[in-house]
């Protein structure tokens, strides 16, 4: 024992002297001082003993500091509960304000009220939020607790064995196991996968809302062991970082006990809430446990929200204090002087108990204290339990709108969040997350191009179109055939059936039980729909063959199969080089729909049908000489070999495919049956029929799920096999596909060149079975793909002739995909001889083992291969947008909102996307910042920035001298250009961390959208936070999965869209709702409705709690300012909890002030609750001094009317409390703009409630409220006519002004609303047509109409290329010398420097030389400077950049159309 | 048909939807009146409006004109007695004092007879709450709990009654009035009964039970400004006395202003006063008890009818009057915009 204790100590100081070399000194032995050690230590380090008894100290000793894997987030105990909330109500102002009038009435000397009524209000708040608090305490317990106790199994080191236990059981070093399809309760260590290659497959959709299979790696050195993993014999200890929030980021090592050391990193590393998939069993080590994981680290807590209008509210509330500050000085100085007036107290002063007088100074303060008793309804405390009220209202209606329920799932809104209901009505900035907001995140494949010709996929799009239909029809009517159909005409519903039962049998990943990592639990999806594999959906999957293409596949088969030498052969070579490219290139993983998520990495045994393959390859051998002129045909795939299958095969198959043609219900897979089918009857009409029939008799399984990195990627993959190109399995060292003839291929893949943002491409070397040749099969950015195609300037072959063309073809054709919105892809070709490819091979190898410098490297022997490809074909893929996404877009930002985009994607998808959500115009100019380097970004904000406000400055004198002529005539005037910015998440780190969040911020400005790609959660939150904190706005975030939470919850609102991915964003979320384009109503109309609505009652509380307090205020100047109050406690109190209260609560739920049709219509009426108009200051002070005047007159017409009579004290109250109830009502139905019966009920019902309610407190009354009593008062004056005229008159003179005011608003510069209040009145068709009269106007007028744009569009489309995809093709042809030198030096692969930190470039689209925007003709400079990594003096660096982009600018703008610069 | 219904409960036992109900309510389609401030709405409220107010603004003025009042300060004309009273020993002496004033014409109707006091705080927080409901109920309540203080008990013990500032301060000037007919000097029958209200003097205030009053007040004593105890108010009228004494009533009834006027007697109608007061020489005799020389305070007694709209205030009919004419003139100014914006039509559409 002590033994081990030595050990331990010796160990945990050479750690710690390793990890903080100057803490050497700090040996203090770790028993003596254990906490001040390991916390010295542990500073920077984590170290991890595993708890398998081996080192049973070292690992309790170290564990004791690590929290451990219980989670908490409630915010109370059961036994906490009082004292803490007590504790948290009173650290608000409001509460404690009214904790200090409780206290301060105890007190004899200024007491006003009774005790117990000046606690009745604090009470009923208390209790109140006490309930709600408690209720959402109860909630969060619950969801722990669910967490907590789930099971997992753990190793025991008693039982040397796994046992079960619960997560918060879990200590940092336990072992722990896990099964398929559980979710991960720590971070883990992985130490052993049951996958022979040490792989474990996580889904990490809970964690980052991306719904592909990550790869984890079991630690080196432990993936060898091919025995189970042994716990026991664990004896490492393992050294990491501290905790922290990076997802991607981990490092660390683990000792072993010969001081060896083993490094690890991320790629090992099990995530909390992730889900363990494909993977039998996984051991791993706990390294952080419970609220330290990542997940949990990065799930910073919810914030408490507090919506703009209290915000306001509370500055108001301040100046209220201010205002009863100065109401009890006057008190209190008046009181203080009016006593100090009499030499000898008259028989009214009365003394305290004792009979002593007060001085004038002390009685003056205490009359300051009784001012504030008395007067503190100007602090509405009523007014924060009406608003809850109120919002509760407003969420009941917003939730329970038809239009924002959606159908397909089922879902209305959810409202989250209670109390900023009325922000929806004030957004500035929209955050919006792409992928599964925008988009439906569902790739499909629209179109493709082949050879320079283009396949259209007419079908395919027609599919597309009419499959929601079909969708929502087929349920229906299987329905209904279940019901009704006799069975004998079942066929055609069994076409359809077919159909709807795919969805179903979709691989349904049985997903764990809990979704999120906290507590998000998976609601019981029941929907198949949701609880689908990665993108798998129908609408994925099938993909309707252009039947033109498909005949092209057969005819190429046919040709080959006569080996006929015509020159077209190559076409259709490349045909099926093409689809082979599609399945290959990719990294996608293939499980089988009978067995979900069980990878196929083994080819289904082929059966030994003797000689089968070497038959094969000797035909290939055949054919590749029949070939040979074609120095690319040696790729020629078995498909050709497909026609040698007889005549009258084809030609059934091609009915049969025009059968699918027809009807589109035929489908990929089913084709495959069908081939196989056919392979089967087929027997024997030619030799190769025998060898192929063997091949296909195989059992096959026949449906595949493929799960992708990125959607396109199985978009492609599922377009293959709608042409039968069928990726059958992969392992990373083959893969196989299957030929349209049934034939299975196994490529052996040499290499993979993994996708990244800078190559922007991918490629695979495999090689190929039957003619043993070296292939290169490339995907990438058409931008790239395109310069690195085989150089075909000299053109002197026909071949390189034909090449050229198709060249150009294609580039055309790409170019109308990208303005399509289509997200490009070029695959190309290239054939390697053995030489070169060894050659490579080895300096691959070289990089790969090289230390230094590796990743660039790589990078450059990637480039060193991706270079002379063939152009086999491009294709366009549609990231369906949402339904009515542009629509929505188009309407909030005609609602004034500036929306951006931010997205975990590649920057050449969003833009595309936000072309095609047309949050970007064809027109406009975009600026693309990508740098990493401080300076340069630093200077190309500068630039930018300058040149946009060179354009602001040339519009803006413009403006001026239109503006003074006449606003009308500016219509004239040419639409201003448009500033779009697209950044990615590198440069958003250098603008953080480099302080230029301001000049970002004012340069987006400028900017009409701005898209950030490949950021991070963190990123994007951080993103929400700058503009939220340094513009001052209201901001929006919208988002659908876990990467956007932390997102969500800094906006100001958060909306979730509970769709594909989780229930995350969901739980984040103050809004769930199921489309964005609900967004649109959401904001516009409810949003309008519900800030009109609150403002307008929040200001009416103001109002009416002035007014109010103001009589009792002006009576003091006749009562010697001695705080009497005329009016009887009670009814005063009732006053503001009864008789005024239910019609403005009524009035912010129901009122409208326009109506939801009119709203739509003119999305400008949104600027109304944006601007604030309805509520701020000026309209704050206008309404109180109308208060002012209002109290005014509700007191003096009565003391002027009783003056000097007999009226005694409650006598003269009751009818002022009376007049001001009338008026304060009559107010609230001058404010109101809508009259329903429940207003008018609850109008009139308060009016009779006040005078039964006083009719019978008073006459009940006679000691009840000593030694006050308003006995029989009400029933005197209600027998008084002075009492009925009085109650006309007041409100009368109180209101006229206003009433005034009202009536001329329509005279004098009718605001924009109250012509949509006009415009509601009119019959529809009336009111359609006004509106887009109005809308018209407008347009005009602000420049640049969304309809005008179009026009301009299409005028100009052919001309303009998708504008950022070119840079670099013009960067290479087109560069000035300058560039041109320095994109030399870009060219020299092998020099052993960074690759490009910045990289910008600029365009923009001058509509008036529009015609010089042809592509190939766009001026360009680019250079491609290799910026040492090293130790570049910045400075100057970031000089000659400025240099160069001047030039740039200049260039850009003299010649004005695309202009790019490539730093 | 029947097939149909047949299968409808198996729909039904579909989960539910979730999808919101179509109704009105929720869907915010509610039939809503929704009132718009149109020409025609705005100029016929204002005129509406403006001839109501000027109407009965004219009917009142017309009303309040015909009250007949006088006012008499006696402040000033009983100089001696307000001088004898300022030195609190004084307390206990007589001090008597008459007024004299002419009636040109008579006063035909109820004459009511108000004692008047000026810059007397009646309404001063701690002055309207020093009182005991309780006791004036005839309740036997312990007064040290109540408002009372300072005026609950006297040192030794003994309560006050009734207890108080209020009650304690209360008017004791006796006013008596006086027709000189022809050098014969008659005394106006004047009521001291009936001036309160009702169920103030009928529920409010209740004597003790006892078998007298004097016995129902044993152990009490009077309040320390008072000359005679409670039970001595009204030693005619028994059901006068004591806490239901009108005067007493009245006084407790606090005032609202510092400036006010307090019933005090009604004329009876007899004999010469069978139509209310003729015209003549009249004569107010005024025993001088209540001191309002330290507090700057005044003494008035005042004669007046009242009409159906209260009494002589005149404020009532001239707020209307002003109100109907601004309105009405408002009603022209909005024509008059209107007539001129009307070929823009960019307003008040219909």
């Amino acid at each position: 024992m002590a033994l081990s204790v030595d050990s331990a100590l010796y160990r945990w100081q050479r750690l710690g002297a390793e990890s903080a070399p100057h803490t050497l000194s700090e040996s203090t032995p770790l028993l003596f001082s254990a906490r001040d050690k390991p916390k010295l230590n542990l500073n920077k380090r984590r170290i991890v003993f595993p708890n398998n008894g081996r080192q049973w100290e070292d690992w309790k000793q170290a564990s004791t500091f690590y929290s451990g894997n219980r989670i908490q987030t409630t915010k109370y105990t059961w036994f906490t509960f009082l004292p803490q909330y007590l504790f948290e109500q009173f650290h608000r102002l409001g509460n404690l304000y009214f904790f200090f009038l409780v206290v301060l009435n105890w007190f004899p000397q200024v007491e006003v009220f009774h005790r117990e009524i000046t606690m009745l209000p604090l009470i009923v708040v208390l209790l109140a939020t006490m309930i709600k608090d408690a209720i959402e305490n109860y909630r969060k317990y619950r969801f722990d607790k669910m967490i907590n106790f789930s099971k997992t199994r753990v190793y025991d080191k008693e039982e040397r064995a796994y046992v079960e236990k619960c997560w918060k059981d879990v200590r940092v070093g336990d072992f722990v196991q896990l099964q398929c399809n559980e979710t991960i309760p720590a971070d883990i260590l992985l130490l052993y996968s049951s996958d022979q290659n040490g792989i474990c497959h996580l889904e990490t959709a809970n964690l980052d809302g991306e719904t592909n299979l990550k790869q984890r790696r079991v630690v080196m050195g432990f993936s060898s062991q091919n025995t189970s993993f042994e716990p026991e014999f664990f004896q490492n200890t393992i050294i990491c970082e501290m905790p922290n929030n990076d997802l991607n980021k981990f490092k660390g090592y683990m000792e072993q006990p010969n001081h060896e050391r083993i490094g690890f990193n991320i790629e090992s590393l099990l995530l909390r809430g992730c889900t363990i998939r494909n993977t039998e069993a996984a051991v791993g080590i706990v390294i952080y446990a419970g609220h330290e994981t990542k997940a949990m680290l990065n799930n910073s807590g919810p914030r408490y929200k507090r919506s703009k209008i209290e915000r306001r509210m509370n500055t108001d509330i301040f100046l209220c204090v201010g205002l009863l500050f100065v109401m009890c000085l006057v008190g209190a100085v008046g009181h203080g002087i009016w006593t100090g007036n009499f030499s000898e107290h008259p028989p009214y002063d009365v003394p305290d108990a004792n009979g002593s007088f007060l001085s004038p100074v002390l009685a003056g303060f205490y009359m300051f204290l009784t001012m504030i008793i008395l007067l503190q309804v100007l602090i509405p405390i009523s007014l924060y339990v009406s608003i809850e009220l109120v919002k509760l209202g407003q969420v009941f209606l917003i939730h329970n709108d038809i239009d924002l329920y959606d159908e397909e799932a089922d879902l209305p809104i959810q409202c989250r969040a209670l109390n900023i209901t009325e922000d929806l009505g004030q957004i500035q900035y929209i955050f919006s997350d792409k992928t599964g907001t925008l988009t439906e995140n569902k790739m499909v494949f629209r179109r493709c191009t082949v050879d320079g010709v283009e396949f259209s996929h007419k079908e395919n799009a027609r599919r597309l179109e009419t499959h929601k239909e079909l969708d929502l029809d087929d349920d229906d009517f299987a329905k209904l055939q279940h019901f009704t159909l006799p069975p004998m005409n079942i066929e055609r519903p069994a076409t359809y059936k077919q159909r709807t039962m795919r969805p179903l049998r979709r691989c349904q990943s049985a997903r764990a039980h809990f979704q999120g990592h906290t507590r998000n639990r998976s609601l019981g999806r029941r929907d198949s729909n949701q609880s689908q594999v990665a993108f798998s959906s129908t609408i994925e999957k099938d993909v309707t063959p252009d039947s033109r293409l498909l005949r092209r596949v057969r005819e190429a088969a046919l040709q080959t199969e006569n080996l006929s030498p015509f020159i077209h052969t190559k076409t259709f070579t490349s045909f099926t080089d093409f689809f082979l490219a599609l399945a290959i290139c990719n990294t996608v993983l293939v499980s089988t729909a009978t067995e979900p998520r069980q990878r196929v990495t083994v080819p289904p045994p082929i059966k030994p049908s003797g000689i089968t393959l070497e038959k094969i390859h000797q035909m290939f051998q055949r054919l590749k000489l029949a070939s040979l002129s074609q120095s690319f045909s040696s790729s020629q795939s078995s498909s050709d070999l497909g026609a040698s299958f007889s005549a009258k095969y084809t030609e059934e198959h091609l009915a049969a495919l025009g059968c699918c043609d027809n009807d589109d219900n035929c489908c990929a897979s089913g084709r495959g049956d069908e081939l196989q089918g056919e392979g089967r009857t087929d027997i024997g009409s030619a030799s190769l029929d025998e060898v192929f029939k063997s091949v296909t008799n195989s059992p096959l399984p026949t449906d595949f799920c493929y799960e992708a990195e990125s959607p396109d990627e199985a978009a492609l993959v599922y377009a293959a096999q709608a042409y039968s190109f069928t990726l059958v399995s992969r392992t990373p060292e083959q893969v196989t596909v299957r030929l349209p003839q049934g034939t299975l291929l196994t490529f052996d893949i040499l290499y993979t060149l993994g996708f990244d943002s800078v190559r922007k491409r991918m490629s695979v070397v495999v090689r190929h079975p039957l003619t043993k040749e070296i292939v290169v099969y490339t995907k990438g950015a058409d931008s790239v793909i395109m310069d690195l195609l085989e150089d075909s300037a000299k053109a002197d072959t026909s071949a390189e002739k034909r090449m050229k063309r198709i060249k150009e073809k294609t580039q055309k054709h790409l170019d109308y995909y990208a303005r399509d919105g289509l997200r490009t892809l070029c695959i190309a070709k290239k054939v390697l001889n053995e030489d070169d490819f060894q050659k490579w091979a080895n300096f691959r190898r070289e990089a790969e083992a090289a230390i230094d410098n590796r990743d660039e490297l790589l990078m450059e022997t990637a480039q060193h291969l991706e270079t002379k490809l063939t152009l086999l074909g491009a294709t366009g893929i549609e990231d369906r947008l949402q339904d009515g996404v542009p629509d929505t877009i188009a309407a909030l930002r005609e609602a004034g909102i500036q929306i951006w985009v931010l997205t975990g994607d590649k920057q050449e998808t969003a833009v595309n996307i936000a072309y095609s959500c047309k949050l970007l115009n064809q027109r406009d100019t975009v600026f693309t910042i990508n740098t990493e380097n401080k300076e340069t970004c630093e200077s190309l904000l500068n630039l930018t920035l300058e040149e946009v406000r060179k354009n602001y400055e040339v519009e803006k004198p413009r403006r001026r001298f239109f503006g003074i002529i006449s606003t009308s005539f500016s219509a004239s005037e040419a639409p201003s250009p448009e500033f779009g910015l697209v950044i990615d998440g590198r440069t958003l780190n250098i603008i953080f961390q480099g302080g230029l969040e301001e000049k970002f911020l004012a340069l987006t400005k400028h900017c009409r959208s701005v898209l950030c790609c490949r950021s991070t959660p963190l990123q994007k939150s951080m993103v929400v936070k700058l503009v939220r904190r340094q513009l001052k706005v209201m901001t929006l975030s919208i988002g659908d999965g876990a990467n956007d939470v932390s997102m969500i919850q800094a906006a100001d609102v958060g909306i979730g869209i509970s769709g594909q991915e989780g229930m995350q964003a969901v739980m984040a979320s103050d809004f769930a709702i199921s489309r964005f384009k609900h967004l649109k109503k959401l904001l516009l109309v409810h949003g309008h409705w519900c800030y009109a609505r609150l403002a307008k009652m929040v200001i009416y509380f103001f109002y009416k709690n002035v007014n109010y307090v103001n009589l009792l205020f002006w009576y003091q100047f006749f009562c010697g300012f001695s705080g009497s109050t005329m009016i009887d406690y009670w009814q005063m109190i009732f006053f503001n909890l009864f008789f005024t209260s239910v019609p403005p609560l009524l009035f912010g739920v129901l009122d409208k002030d326009v109506s939801a049709e009119t709203l739509l219509g003119l999305p400008e009426l949104y600027k109304n609750g944006q601007n604030s108009e309805i509520y701020k200051l000026s309209t704050f002070i206008m309404t109180m001094l109308d208060a002012f005047y209002q109290s005014l007159i509700c007191f003096f017409v009565p003391y002027l009317t009783y003056e000097d009579s007999d009226i005694d004290v409650f006598s003269f109250g009751n009818p002022i409390n009376t007049i001001s109830l009338l008026t304060i009502l009559l107010h609230q139905a001058l404010e109101m703009k809508t009259w329903t019966l429940f207003h008018v009920v609850t109008m009139i019902g308060s009016v009779v409630f006040y005078l039964i309610f006083s009719v019978i407190y008073n006459a009940a009354c006679v000691v009840c409220n000593p030694p006050t009593n308003p006995y029989w008062i009400m029933e005197k004056q209600l027998s008084d006519p002075t009492f009925y005229l009085l109650c006309f008159i007041t409100p009368v003179i109180a209101l006229l002004p206003r009433f005034f005011i009202f009536a001329l608003q329509g005279t004098f510069g009718a605001s924009l609303i109250l012509k949509a209040q006009q415009l509601d009145k009119l019959p529809k068709e009336q009111r359609d047509i006004e509106i887009q009269k109005l809308r018209s106007r407008k347009q005009t007028t602000s420049g640049a109409s969304p309809a005008s744009n179009d026009d301009l569009e299409q005028n100009i489309s052919h001309l303009c290329v998708s504008p950022f995809l070119h840079p670099a093709a013009a960067a290479v042809s087109y560069g000035d010398t300058e560039s041109q030198g320095l994109s030399a030096s870009e060219v020299n692969p092998l020099r052993k420097q960074t690759p490009e930190e910045g990289y910008y470039f600029f365009n923009r689209w001058a509509e008036e030389e529009s015609t010089a925007t042809d592509s190939s003709a766009g001026p360009f400079s680019g250079h491609y400077p290799r910026v040492p990594s090293t130790v570049t003096p910045h400075g100057q660096d970031g000089g000659k950049l400025t240099k160069d982009n001047a030039h740039n600018f200049n260039h850009g703008s003299h010649r004005r159309s695309v202009s790019a610069v490539t730093l | 048909m029947k097939n149909k219904t047949s299968f409808l409960p198996q729909e039904g036992e579909a989960r539910p939807s979730r999808c919101p109900d179509n109704s009105a309510f929720k869907q915010q389609k509610l039939p809503a009146w929704k009132p718009q401030l149109t020409i025609a709405s705005v100029l016929s409220s204002f005129f509406l409006i403006g001839a109501f107010c000027l109407s009965v603004g004219v009917c009142l003025i017309l009303s309040a004109n015909s009250v007949r009042e006088i006012q008499i300060d006696y402040s000033d004309k009983c100089s001696d007695c307000s001088k004898l009273r300022e030195n609190s020993s004084n307390w206990n002496k007589e001090c008597q004092c008459s007024v004299n004033f002419t009636l040109k014409e008579d006063i035909v109707g109820d004459v009511f007879m108000y004692y008047g006091l000026q810059n007397f705080y009646q309404n001063h927080r701690r002055y309207v709450i020093s009182r005991s409901d309780a006791q004036l109920l005839g309740r036997n309540v312990n007064i040290q709990k109540s408002y009372c203080a300072p005026f609950t008990t006297y040192r030794n013990g003994t309560p006050m009654a009734p207890c108080g500032a209020i009650a304690n301060s209360m008017f004791n000037d006796s006013i008596d009035l006086f027709y000189n007919l022809n050098s014969s000097v008659i005394q106006v029958p004047l009521l001291k009964t009936g001036n309160s209200w009702w169920t103030d003097k009928n529920v409010k205030f209740r004597n003790p039970k006892s078998y007298n009053l004097s016995s129902a007040f044993a152990g009490t004593a009077r309040p320390p400004y008072w000359q005679k105890p409670v039970y001595l108010l009204d030693e005619e009228d028994e059901r006068n006395n004591g806490y239901v004494n009108d005067d007493f009533i009245i006084w407790m009834r606090v005032s609202a202003f510092a400036t006010f006027r307090n019933l005090y007697r009604r004329v009876r109608h007899i004999r010469q006063f069978t139509d209310g007061l003729p015209a003549g020489n009249y004569t107010f005799h005024i025993s001088y008890n209540f001191p309002v020389t330290k507090f700057k305070g005044r003494k008035r007694v005042i004669l007046s009818t009242v009409v159906w709209s209260g009494g002589s205030n005149p404020f009532l009919g001239i707020a209307y009057v002003v109100t109907g004419t601004a309105a009405t003139l408002t009603g022209f100014v909005i024509t008059a915009i209107h007539l001129k914006l009307r070929k823009k039509k960019t307003y008040f559409q219909k």
